[in-house]
């Protein structure tokens, strides 16, 4: 029984993360159509940005405040001044430069911080273990399993509630009409990016204590959070939510029960949903 | 026009002569060098026959890299001591497994078409870095022989770089024969259109699903050939081979040669291994120069080192 409970917990908080990271993704793509491949070293760059700020002023949330910022303005450049001249173009294109701003940061991370791993201890409020059944579990993964549905409501929210919210659905539903009644959609591309790397730079800072940060963490979840937005469907909200936790609890009952094939489970899932339900769990039919 | 027509003939049998030549007035060491760029030629040219032609980008191509490598390697293990029948099982085992993926794959195209190629690529790397029974793990297979190559009654040591390089450039030759003829065929002209407009294909009557899974079986059995070329130059199968980072090492390739010229990828391929000789005498961080040459790359030259170069000239030709 209590394996079974820290197994969804630990399935929780890493399909949380996986969450924050994918539903940047797949709004991107939803609205822009651009598939970001740098959106993992995104997120990286947000861990090692949390550890630094955490080195430099001793706190915690003040790296969780200060560090997404910094890469929503990296972003903003690189969206008004890499991807911009590329929309007309084949999205391939958009796809290679991407990759080639992944290789970019990647490597730059490398350089600025050296390619050992470093940890990230979580704030004392959040520090230390709860007591569960007979064992012990972390309180900061608690903390992750619950920001993550607050994190997903307000996001939610926000779609459905603000105008903000609303003009961003309708430009991604048309572009075109928005533009026509008045959207400026150019500004809108570029809000967009930058609150996408946002959020994965948000994930980035609050996984730096719960996993060690080093420059292979960017590579691991990106591909992982292509396959939640595959079998959740592009650009769908709701899809991202439920690919994440299917993929987290897979990850943590893979590794107890089937230690061997764990690490492939995620693509038998990806062809199974490939071949049953083509444009994902929740991808609407065209 | 006569001329125009006779000018890239002369060029690449010139080109021709100075590669089989090559041994016989390069060192040791650049004949070397020259091997990996020949096999690394096949290995993108494979992927530019999707990509180029098919306008499908695939980012699990050294899958099928490393799945030929390590079934050539496991051939010549366990089954009989020829190179010619481990690098026919490298060939027809990549087919295989590009059949299986590929029917997956082809569902979808576009940016899914990518995520699903580096998926699947990333699942046979798994396979190749879990198994540890059959693939030996992260270590890789390693403890094998190469036996010596029989031609035509003659039984020659690859040991000698010399010998291995024409070995490679034989079956690398094939490979690219194959390609042109493809990529020349009706067959070919069915690839382009479904690049162009995969719709207007379906109407004329062709299905563009098999015409799709067709290339990418084509792509993944020649990408299997240069693998087990690749896994004899190494003298081992590693799980690196396999992983997407090497798929990315062809997509590169072919983007910095041109993927609208047919020996784009080869000539892609060279720079490459020129540019990384180079770069990293003075820096280990190649990868983020690398990373910033792609960027240029895509936004100022997209047609290519190879394709600008050409373009540039049929302009100079033309005139303004």
């Amino acid at each position: 029984m209590e394996g079974i409970l820290a197994n969804v917990l630990n399935g929780l908080s890493w399909g949380m993360l996986l969450f924050l990271i994918s539903v940047g993704l797949t709004t991107v793509f939803g609205v822009m159509g651009v598939l970001n491949f740098a959106h993992g070293s995104l997120f990286m760059l947000g861990a090692y940005l949390c550890m630094q700020f955490v080195r430099w002023l001793g706190s915690f949330w003040l790296g969780l405040l200060l560090g997404p910022p910094l890469v929503a303005t990296l972003a903003v450049v690189i969206e008004r001044f890499l991807l911009r001249p590329l929309y007309g173009r084949d999205v391939s294109f958009q796809l290679l430069l991407t990759f080639g701003l992944m290789l970019f940061l990647d490597d730059g991370v490398r350089l600025i911080w050296g390619a050992a791993y470093h940890v990230v201890t979580p704030p004392e409020i959040l520090a230390g273990v709860v007591p569960l059944f007979s064992q012990t579990y972390p309180v900061y993964r608690i903390f992750l399993v619950v920001l993550g549905p607050l994190v997903g409501a307000a996001l939610w929210a926000f779609f459905a509630f603000t105008r903000w919210g609303k003009t961003l659905r309708a430009a991604a539903m048309d572009r075109e009409m928005a533009e026509i009644i008045g959207v400026r959609v150019p500004v809108m591309f570029t809000a967009v990016f930058a609150f996408g790397a946002w959020l994965a730079a948000l994930g980035g800072a609050l996984a730096a204590p719960h996993q060690s940060v080093g420059p292979a963490m960017g590579e691991h979840i990106i591909i992982e959070s292509f396959i939640v937005v595959v079998i959740g469907g592009m650009g769908s909200f709701p899809g991202a939510f439920v690919g994440a936790l299917i993929l987290g609890l897979l990850s943590s009952f893979g590794t107890t029960l089937l230690p061997d094939v764990q690490m492939a489970l995620p693509y038998m899932l990806l062809a199974l949903v490939l071949l049953t339900r083509p444009r994902g769990l929740f991808g609407e039919d065209v | 026009m006569q001329r125009l027509r006779f000018g890239p003939l002369v060029t690449v049998l010139a080109l021709g002569a100075a590669i089989l030549g090559a041994p016989f007035y390069l060192s040791i060491y650049w004949v070397i060098i020259l091997t990996e760029i020949l096999i690394m030629s096949l290995f993108a040219m494979s992927f530019n026959l999707l990509f180029g032609y098919t306008g499908l980008l695939s980012f699990g191509q050294a899958g099928f890299f490393g799945a030929g490598a390590y079934l050539a390697v496991l051939t010549l293990i366990h089954g009989p001591a020829s190179l010619w029948v481990a690098l026919l099982a490298g060939f027809l085992g990549a087919a295989v497994l590009a059949l299986a993926i590929g029917w997956l794959c082809v569902r979808r195209d576009e940016i899914y078409f990518a995520i699903l190629t580096l998926g699947f690529g990333m699942m046979l790397f798994t396979v190749a870095h879990n198994w540890r029974s059959v693939t030996g793990g992260s270590d890789g297979l390693g403890n094998f022989t190469l036996p010596e190559l029989g031609v035509l009654g003659w039984n020659i040591s690859v040991f000698n770089p010399k010998h291995f390089y024409f070995l490679v450039l034989f079956i690398v030759a094939v490979g690219v024969v194959v390609l042109f003829r493809v990529v020349h065929s009706p067959f070919g002209l069915l690839l382009k259109g479904t690049r162009e407009n995969s719709m207007r294909v379906s109407f004329v009557g062709a299905n563009v699903r098999s015409v799709r899974l067709f290339a990418f079986v084509t792509a993944g059995a020649l990408a299997g050939l240069a693998g087990a070329l690749f896994a004899f130059f190494n003298r081992i199968a590693s799980p690196e081979m396999v992983h997407w980072a090497f798929s990315g090492k062809a997509v590169l390739m072919t983007i910095l040669g041109g993927s609208g010229v047919f020996l784009g990828p080869a000539v892609g391929a060279g720079l490459f291994f020129v540019l990384e000789h180079y770069i990293t005498a003075y820096t280990t961080n190649w990868l983020i120069i690398l990373g910033a040459i792609l960027v240029v790359l895509v936004l100022l030259f997209p047609k290519g080192v190879l394709g600008s170069v050409l373009e540039f000239r049929t302009r100079f030709r033309k005139g303004p």
